[in-house]
Order: structure tokens, then C-alpha cells, then sequence
């Protein structure tokens, strides 16, 4: 509780709204195949570029991305920071990692949790693979991926994944 | 271009929660004391130019609406300006717009944030039941490019602990700002929590509630005021998920500085400006903006940092005011920018004050480091 | 004061649920519909400016969700309101109009479907006095549609036929949500939702996104060969204490009619942004539109696209004097309860 909350002088006017929220068709896409196990971005058809997930554009040149490109679940991690505070109603209990994953294939990374290594150890460009929830709990999210653990494969120089148009 | 200059800036006391006023009030003492210092009624003002970030931290849809007669709109004009994090600067440059366009004389602008309204977490994190719940905030989101500055450039890693005091020993030379933390040093910075590594707890802005307000003119007024004349102005955006898009380094602020250096006849930013108020909500993005906005070049940002180049006294002041680091009420923190470089070059910036300031810029950013706004302003006209 | 004009507009068909589209789904094909017809890209957009709420799909950002939808590589100039586009619109002419661009690309988008708009409406409100009694949208409108009957500046049967004439007109337009005619009869038997206001009274609740392309003199000929230049445009705000407003006449549109000096202009016709059936009656005579083709698009009761629907009046009229021998038009938008902030934007062809 903050110091300024000692003294009542306030009263809470909670706002409750309910929405139906839409994931929108290329994330549903996306999200279907998630289901399945399986990790599909989204190509652009003029720069060739590859996301995941996808948003159904690519800002680069402003047009839908309608060919689907399968993936592997491995790639490395471009960046990643080590959260010490808790997320307000998350289960997950700090520290933990929380890394931007840069699939083999894809164009841009994405935030996903890091696991099966000692914090100290951890690095920029290390290769990682994901550790998949039991088939059963699979549904329309990426959280069907547990975390990302490290391979024994040699690290990767991110500089080198900046993604430039042939 | 129609030339405008600010005439007067009125800032809030900023702190966790100003509980003493509504929102409407809160705006409004910023209204006021714009009005004040820049010596002008309620009907010399020719329309009012509004921005905030998402209205979902106070639970006020459209605020404008709402505020009409608190911030003196009824009758007039009125635009609400949203654009993230750089809201506050585009607010003001919107503003001037109105004033450049050759349509109005004078117009107000006000920008504010009342977080303690409502759970600003929340408000940004709603549970969409297929996206994983990984958020760690904004913090948790920057750190990664922080760390991937720190891993191309190899600085010390004492230069966000620099940037940290450095903000927070101006902050007490600013009267207005939230955090006030005396005895600051790197150690105690160094204890302090660690929250999304690289950055602690003392390396991160605080939510704050607060407003900012500026009366901008042309020469009609501003010729006969103590004025702080708009020199360049520019806004950039890029896409969040993006090929290619460089988060540590964007070319939208890249572009966005090379945009109002050129507008204001500026060459050598480094020597021709006499200090910035740049948007640092944590202690890394000082050394990453000053490369970004060509002041040095890549890699070389955190050297100005080491050499105490960047503090009050320094050659380059940076966040003279203490900064995003010591008050962030979100939507004006850009105005915030925007107003202490004019206050600088006015000479009003008081115990802040940089000696002899006659040009000044202001930055903001938002987004994903996505969304830019700046200015140059300088003492003279010409 | 630069010239400018209207070069080009495009509208999604409007939807009643625009289902699974997210925002980049929802305003790339409009923003690509406009591009189409003009031959361009956005490489020839110096300005780009947008409109939207996030209140209406309840989450924060939605425009920078939707900032995918655009080319930005290279990096754009770029900004956007939480308002109706057709602010986007005012905010990319003081651009065009201070010589920081020629040319603007203005989008306003909106999904009301996923939300509950009569409680989201609420928000608008004095949030310590009045949200929390949580008025609805439709009961804050028949205030004033009670206010204009009791003080006879307007009748039922002018609210009725209003509804009549939008649904005819509606017809027409192929991008409308409701494509269905009604009789005399069938408007009375209707339910009344909060007195006088029936539910045919109010507009549908709508997804959609439209696009504009405005120019400067020096560039609009690049674009068009008939330009329709914006004459003048001028927006007001009223109080927000419904109390103290004088609800059987508006004083922001009144001082944006003498601001524009169109008192006494014969426009041909006219778009206004009623989105109750009441407000078509009393802006009617309000804008000495009496003898005016008004709403020939249905107006906001056949589709009416939060955030997007004031700058579809705007369009609207564009398109009328692009393709019909009208010569003057004049458009209306408005913003926030019984019709507090509104905007006049007058059009003409070949001036």
C-alpha cells in the first residue's frame, strides 16, 4: 500500500466492460496450426521476408502476407532480459527469462520464456529449441510452447540476422 | 512556414498520486500557469490542442470531451492527439501547426497522465486468451534492446548507474519533479532492486500523475514576449513487427533528427545545440539517443555519459529537469521535453538553468521505439 | 491560405461484425482500394494521419496495431487522433496548409461489435458525477430529442420521415449496413428504446474503415482531373455539462456557420452525421438545409462507423460532386453527446 493511500480519502468506481475479443484471420491461421503443434509465419510476397506470428502485413511494404511458410521449432535467442518482479495475476514465478526468440527461417523474434540453463549462463545468439506443453493441453496459443531450452549447438552472431530484402 | 514561438510553459507539481485534484483540476493548474507566465486571457486563445496517452489509465473515453470546459474549449476549436509514448511531443508540434499554418494566432496545448485513476498495468495488459501472458512491462520489453546496445558496444556497466544519478541530482534542482532523492549515488543505485536485467529499480521512471501545458504564438505576441521560437519540428513512425526494423537504433528517430537539424539550419548538432531534453524512461536510452540523434557517433554515446559531458555542467546537458527518470506523468512526459527546452532558452529554467542557452531540443518517443517527435528551439527568431 | 482538395475516397462495405479482421485487416483494404483508384502508393503520401478509439474494441493501441497495415520502410510521417477521422482530416490540412506536405493519406477505422457500446458510451461522461450512473448512448440522445419536440423545433413526423427517407436513400448505396426500406406502419409499431427514440431510431451498430487522399493546389491536379476543393472547414466544442447546455440549438454550429461565412450559401447538397433520427430534422434548419438533397447516402442510420463516420459525410459529399453535376456541398461531423463537437467542412467543384 502506498503512503498516500493511509488516509481514505478516495472511493473506487470499478469500470467493468465486456468485449469479444478477435484474434484477427492471419493470427487465427496462425493459431489453428499452433493447435496442431506446429509453428507457421506468414511470407511477404515482394521482400520474401518471413513472420511469426503473424499479423497479416508486412510494414515494410504495406501488403498482406498470404503464403504460409512452415517452421522449425528451434532458432536462437536475439536478445532476452532476466524479469525479477512478478507479473500482476501471472503464475510464473521470478526470475525468469524472458527472451526474444528468433526462429530459424523467420524475420522478426518474438517474447517466449527460457528455461533449462543456469541465469549466469545465458547469451546473446545462443541456439535454443522449444520444449513443447503435453499434446493434450495444446490450444489456441503459444503458451502450447512450455519455454525454449539450449542446444548444444555453436552460438549464432545476431548481427548477421538482420533481415535484408534480396 | 509561418514562424510560432512558445510563450509561456505551465507545469504541475508531479507525484504518485495527486489525490488534491480531479483530472479536470490537474489540467487545469497546468492551464493556469501556462496562461500566467505567458501573459495572456482566455480570449487571446484561438483553440486548444489536447493529448494524453490511452484513455483506459483514467477510464475518461475521449477526454476532450469531458475537459471541454476546463481547459477553456467551449466555443472553440479542439483536437485530442494520441500517438503513445511521444504523444506529448506531438501534441505540442500539432499545436504549432495550427499556428504555423497561418490559420490561428494563439493557441493552448495541454498534455496530462493521471495514472493513480485507475490500475495502469492492467489497462495495457488485458488477458487476450490466445496471446502467451509473458508481459513484463514496459521495462521487460526494453531491456532486451538495452542489452543488445550493451552487447554491440562493450560500455562499462556503470553507464546506466551514471545516467540514474546524474537525472535524479537535476531532479532536486527541479522543484516539480516526483522523485526527489537525496544523497543519490552509483551505489546506491547499484543496491538497488533488480527488476528486468540489465536495469534496477533506481534506473527506471516512475509512474507518475502530473500535466504540462504551453501557450504558443506567432509574432503577433511572441515579438513583445521573452519567447522560445520554434526552429524545427518532425514527427516518424514505423511499424511495431517489421523486417529489419533495427529497435536499438530506429531509423524513424534517425530520419526524424536529420529532419528538424536541417529545418533549423543545424550541421554539427553536437556544437550547435546547447542541451536536450530527451525521452529516457530508463537509464540505458540516454547513451542509445544520444547516437540516434546524431550527437556522436554509434557506439561512442555512452563515452559522453562516462565523461560527465551530459550533466547540468557538462558540454551536451542532457535532461536538465531530472527527466523521464524522475517524473513521468506518460502522456506529457513529451510536452515535458518540449516545454524544458523552451523554459531553457527562455533562461526561465531557474536552479536547472543552463548557462548562456540559446538553442534547445526536445525529444519524444513511443511505441515499441517506434513513434518519434522533436524540436529545436531557439532564443532568437532569426 | 493554400488551396486544397479532396483527391480520392474509399469506404469497406460496412458490417455489422467485421468478425475475426484485425485492425490491419480491417484498413488495408481500404488504404489499398484508394491507392487502386489513384494509381499510387504510399511512397506519394507526404502526411499520414488516422482516427480511431480504443475504447470501442477495448484495447489500448489499436492504431499501432493498425500502423501495420501501412507501408513505413522508410520510416513515415505519421499521426492520429482518438476522434473521428475527420479530425485526422483538419489536422492533415494545417500540414498541407504550413508547407510541411502536399499530399495526406487520412484512415479512420472502428469496430463497435466487440463491446457494448451503449455502457462504452458512458465513458464520455464526467467521470466523477455522471459515468457512474452509466447513461447509455440512446438515452442521452433522447434528452435532447425531448428537448427539441417540447420547445417545436421539431415534430414526430419529421423524426419518422427522417428515418423513412434515410432508409430509401440507403438503398443506393452499396456499401450501407441495412439495405431494407420501411413503411409509415411499420416505424410506429416499433419499440420505443428510451422515449421518443424508437430503435429505428438509432444507427446500427457498425465495423468498418474508410480513406481519404487530400492535396495541396500545386499536387491535386497529379492526382485528379477534377479535383473537389475544401472550401472552408471549422470545428467547435460545447460544454460537457449537459446542464448548462442549451440543447434546442447548437451554438459551435452556429459560430462555425458564420466562421465559414455560409449563412447564406445554396449548397446543393449535404452530408450531416446524425446518428439519431431527431438530430436530421433539427440540422436540417439549424444549416438552412431545407430544400437540400441531405444524406443521400442514408447518413449514419443506415451504417455508422464510430470514428469513421464523420469523415464518410465528408467522402460522401466528395463523391456526390465528383460524379453528379452538383456544384457545392457542405458535410457535418460530430463527436460526443448530443452532438457537443462538430465540424462544417464546405466542398466545391471547379472554384
Amino acid at each position: 500500500m502506498n503512503q498516500e493511500d493511509k488516509e481514505k480519502d478516495y472511493f473506487e468506481s470499478p469500470i467493468h466492460l465486456e468485449y469479444q475479443y478477435t484474434a484477427g484471420a492471419a493470427t487465427t491461421r496462425f493459431l489453428n496450426k499452433v493447435k496442431e503443434g506446429k509453428l507457421v509465419g506468414q511470407e511477404c510476397p515482394k521482400c520474401k521476408a518471413v513472420y511469426v506470428p503473424p499479423r497479416g502485413s508486412c510494414p515494410r511494404d504495406g501488403i498482406a502476407t498470404n503464403r504460409e511458410v512452415e517452421l522449425v521449432d528451434q532458432g536462437c535467442i536475439e536478445s532476452f532480459t532476466i524479469v525479477h518482479i512478478p507479473i500482476p495475476g501471472n503464475p510464473i514465478v521470478p526470475p525468469y527469462v524472458c527472451a526474444m526468440i528468433r526462429l530459424d527461417g523467420a524475420n522478426i523474434s518474438f517474447l517466449h520464456l527460457v528455461d533449462g540453463i543456469k541465469l549466469t549462463d545465458i547469451r546473446i545468439g545462443m541456439r535454443v529449441k522449444a520444449v513443447w506443453k503435453p499434446k493434450s493441453e495444446w490450444r489456441h496459443s503459444l503458451e502450447n510452447i512450455k519455454w525454449f531450452i539450449p542446444t548444444d549447438e555453436p552460438d549464432v552472431d545476431v548481427t548477421k540476422l538482420r533481415f535484408k530484402p534480396e | 512556414m509561418i514562424p510560432a514561438a512558445v510563450i509561456g510553459v505551465g507545469q504541475t507539481n508531479y507525484k504518485a498520486k495527486r489525490r488534491d485534484v480531479s483530472i479536470a483540476g490537474l489540467v487545469r493548474e497546468a492551464i493556469d500557469k501556462a496562461l500566467l507566465a505567458s501573459d495572456v486571457e482566455w480570449d487571446a486563445i484561438d483553440a486548444v490542442i489536447l493529448g494524453k496517452a490511452p484513455d483506459m489509465f483514467e477510464g475518461v473515453m475521449m477526454p476532450e470531451l469531458y475537459l471541454a470546459d476546463a481547459i477553456g474549449a467551449v466555443g472553440k476549436p479542439v483536437i485530442r492527439v494520441h500517438t503513445a509514448g511521444s504523444v506529448g511531443g506531438s501534441t505540442a508540434i500539432i499545436a504549432a501547426s495550427h499556428v504555423c499554418s497561418g490559420k490561428f494566432d494563439t493557441v493552448l496545448t495541454v498534455t496530462f497522465e493521471k495514472q493513480s485513476e485507475s490500475n495502469a498495468t492492467w489497462a495495457l495488459s488485458p488477458r487476450y486468451p490466445y496471446s502467451p501472458h509473458i508481459n513484463a512491462g514496459a521495462g521487460g520489453y526494453f531491456a532486451p534492446f538495452i542489452r543488445e546496445y550493451i552487447r554491440r558496444h562493450n560500455p562499462p556497466e556503470n553507464i546506466g548507474w551514471k545516467v540514474a544519478v546524474k537525472d535524479r541530482i537535476n531532479a532536486l534542482k527541479n522543484p516539480l519533479a516526483h522523485l526527489q532523492i537525496l544523497g543519490i549515488d552509483e551505489k546506491m543505485v547499484s543496491d538497488s532492486p533488480m527488476l528486468w536485467e540489465p536495469l534496477r529499480y533506481l534506473e527506471s521512471c516512475p509512474s507518475s500523475d502530473g500535466a504540462c501545458a504551453m501557450v504558443i504564438a506567432n509574432k503577433n505576441l511572441s515579438n513583445s514576449r521573452n519567447a522560445a521560437w520554434i526552429k524545427g519540428m518532425a514527427v516518424r513512425s514505423e511499424g511495431t513487427l517489421s523486417a529489419g526494423r533495427d529497435e536499438v537504433n530506429p531509423q524513424g528517430g534517425i530520419d526524424c533528427a536529420k529532419d528538424i537539424y536541417n529545418q533549423a539550419g543545424i550541421t554539427n548538432p553536437r556544437n550547435e545545440i546547447d542541451c536536450a531534453e530527451i525521452y529516457v524512461p530508463f537509464s540505458w536510452y540516454e547513451p542509445m539517443w544520444l547516437e540516434n540523434l546524431g550527437f556522436t557517433d554509434i557506439g561512442e554515446g555512452w563515452k559522453l555519459t562516462n565523461e560527465g559531458l551530459t550533466e547540468l555542467e557538462g558540454d551536451l546537458p542532457i535532461n536538465m529537469s531530472g527527466g523521464v527518470l524522475s517524473s513521468n506523468p506518460i502522456g506529457a512526459s513529451g510536452m515535458i521535453r518540449f516545454g524544458e527546452a523552451a523554459l531553457q532558452v527562455m533562461g526561465l529554467a531557474e536552479d536547472h538553468q543552463v548557462k548562456n542557452a540559446k538553442v534547445a531540443m526536445g525529444h519524444a518517443y513511443g511505441g515499441a521505439a517506434q513513434f518519434f517527435s522533436m524540436w529545436i528551439v531557439s532564443s532568437t527568431k532569426d | 491560405m493554400k488551396k486544397i482538395a479532396i483527391v480520392g475516397y474509399a469506404q469497406n462495405k460496412i458490417l455489422a461484425s467485421a468478425g475475426a479482421l484485425n485492425e490491419v485487416e480491417l484498413i488495408m483494404p481500404v488504404v489499398h482500394k484508394i491507392f487502386n483508384n489513384l494509381g499510387i502508393s504510399q511512397k506519394e503520401i507526404d502526411f499520414t494521419c488516422s482516427g480511431s478509439c480504443d475504447y470501442l474494441q477495448g484495447a489500448a493501441f489499436a492504431f499501432v496495431e493498425g500502423l501495420s497495415a501501412i507501408q513505413t520502410n522508410p520510416p513515415i510521417k505519421e499521426s492520429h487522433v482518438e476522434m473521428d477521422a475527420a479530425w485526422a482530416l483538419y489536422e492533415s490540412m494545417l500540414k498541407i496548409q504550413m508547407g510541411d506536405a502536399d499530399t495526406a493519406l487520412i484512415y479512420g477505422f472502428g469496430k463497435s461489435s466487440p463491446g457494448d457500446l451503449d455502457s462504452i458510451i458512458s465513458l464520455q461522461m464526467d467521470p466523477y458525477y455522471i459515468s457512474p450512473l452509466w447513461p447509455d448512448r440512446i438515452s442521452l440522445a433522447a434528452l435532447q430529442a425531448q428537448v427539441l419536440l417540447n420547445n417545436n423545433i421539431i415534430n414526430k413526423d419529421e423524426i419518422m420521415h427522417a428515418v423513412i427517407e434515410s432508409r430509401n436513400n440507403g438503398l443506393n448505396n452499396l456499401n450501407a449496413l441495412i439495405q431494407t426500406s420501411i413503411t409509415e406502419d411499420e416505424y410506429q409499431k416499433d419499440l420505443v428504446l428510451s422515449s421518443p427514440l424508437r430503435a429505428l431510431d438509432c444507427p446500427p451498430i457498425s465495423d468498418g474503415a474508410s480513406a481519404m487522399i487530400i492535396a495541396s493546389e500545386d499536387k491535386a491536379f497529379n492526382f485528379s482531373s477534377n479535383p473537389i476543393w475544401i472550401k472552408g472547414i471549422d470545428h467547435r466544442i460545447e460544454t460537457s455539462n449537459l446542464g448548462a447546455r442549451n440543447l434546442s440549438s447548437s451554438p459551435s454550429i452556429k459560430s462555425a456557420m458564420k466562421s465559414l461565412d455560409i449563412e447564406n450559401t445554396a449548397f446543393d447538397i449535404a452530408e450531416i452525421h446524425t446518428q439519431f433520427s431527431h438530430e436530421y430534422p433539427f440540422l436540417r434548419k439549424l444549416l438552412n438545409l431545407e430544400n437540400v438533397p441531405i444524406n443521400l447516402s442514408g447518413g449514419p442510420l443506415v451504417g455508422n462507423v464510430m470514428m469513421a463516420a464523420g469523415l464518410d459525410a465528408i467522402g460522401k459529399v466528395y463523391e456526390q460532386l465528383s460524379t453528379n453535376s452538383y456544384k457545392r456541398g457542405l458535410a457535418h461531423a460530430t463527436s460526443g453527446p448530443c452532438l457537443q463537437h462538430n465540424m462544417l467542412v464546405s466542398l466545391e467543384k471547379n472554384s
